[in-house]
């Protein structure tokens, strides 16, 4: 039963992905959409759609994931443009190097969605993670410093995503 | 004014699509081909939802999302066989 | 016709404009993890710049072309992810000019090596 609810879960939201892909209402739409998302939940409704993680819609949670999307959009903006100055310059100032930063998240969720910020921000790439490090491939490399590593990387996202995943 | 704007952004989406092009020929390895690849496909489908606009039929929209679907499946199920065989 | 036209169209360009720089990056960095940086990421950006600009020219697509923006955004990352670590594993060596190499020390403490 236990594993029978986060498939449950899975098959709303699915369903509705797919009336948004398909655009039509046909009774048949429908019914085929519904097949497909209850077939999609089996295969793969897990972790992501536990119960655990639909705590978002707390109020406060909420809030935060709000503004997370300006600040993320913002980050990657800014740091787009940063790769785009080392691309265009003749001397290429890169200084390249792998580092590890750790991360206060416990969540799986949560920690899936940081490194994935982390990656969509040019200039850094999450290459893996192990436990709570998470080892970033990071094109100016400021600090060979693991605390300092984080704080410039991670610390900006993770204010967010303590919040929203905590 | 619009189409000179047009003109020129399709200019430069296929001078991206070559530069990739290059480094899809030239490797070196075949790690490096798939990014190539990946960004290739990045390329292609703005690109696709373009036409969509030019030719003013929205099914290429859906063409667009379904070559960028099998473009990651493909550049995923490759790592995974880098990563740790099939 | 009019401004919101040519808005669309501009905004069109500066999405190809860093397709361009993104494809640039990937012919110009040194190596493969540096190349994912540029290619992947600033092809993200104009990806999405792209479909918004088409979206301002024909505002009718406009929750298609978000879908597709959305595909690229959760999509993306994945894969440069899941490509970068398979990299990594398969021996791909990093550029001369890297500094520092602290993955297989977080390799070895994890035990994961």
């Amino acid at each position: 039963m236990a594993r029978l609810i986060p498939i449950l879960i899975a098959i709303g939201p699915l369903w509705l992905l797919w009336i948004a892909f398909t655009g039509s209402t046909d009774p048949q739409e429908l019914g085929v959409g519904l097949v497909a998302a209850i077939l999609v939940a089996i295969v793969a409704g897990g972790e992501p759609f536990s119960t655990a993680t639909f705590r978002i819609f707390h109020p406060r949670r909420f809030l935060y994931a709000l503004a997370y999307v300006p600040y993320l959009a913002w980050a990657i903006v800014r740091s787009n443009l940063d790769v785009a100055r080392r691309v265009l310059s003749p001397s290429l100032p890169i200084n390249p190097g792998i580092v590890r930063v750790r991360t206060r998240l416990t969540s799986p969720v949560g920690r899936t969605v940081l490194a994935n910020s982390i990656t969509l921000t040019p200039g850094t790439l999450t290459v893996d993670i192990c436990d709570d490090e998470l080892c970033i491939h990071w094109v100016d490399v400021q600090s060979e410093n693991i605390d300092e590593a984080t704080r410039e990387i991670v610390s900006g996202f993770e204010k967010y995503l303590e919040v929203i995943f905590g | 004014m619009v189409d000179l704007l047009l003109d020129l952004a399709l200019s430069l989406a296929a001078g991206a699509a070559l530069l990739a092009v290059y480094r899809l020929l030239m490797g070196p390895g075949a790690a490096s081909r798939a990014v190539a690849m990946d960004v290739l496909s990045l390329i292609i489908m703005p690109m696709m939802a373009g036409y969509a606009l030019y030719s003013g039929r929205m099914i290429y929209l859906d063409v667009a999302l379904v070559y960028g679907i099998l473009s990651f499946l493909g550049v995923t199920s490759l790592a995974r066989y880098a990563d740790k065989g099939v | 016709m009019g401004a919101q036209q040519i808005i669309g169209a501009a905004v069109t360009l500066l999405g190809t404009a860093f397709l361009f720089l993104g494809a640039l990056g990937i012919v110009r960095m040194p190596d493969l993890y540096n190349r994912m940086q540029a290619g992947t990421k600033a092809t993200t950006l104009g990806n999405l710049l792209t479909l918004l600009g088409l979206g301002i020219l024909q505002p009718a697509w406009l929750v298609k072309l978000a879908l597709i923006a959305l595909f690229v955004l959760v999509t993306n990352p994945i894969s440069s992810h899941a490509l970068a670590r398979a990299a990594y594993r398969s021996g791909v060596p990093l550029a001369d000019v890297t500094v520092r190499d602290e993955y297989p020390e977080a390799l070895q403490e994890h035990g994961e090596a």
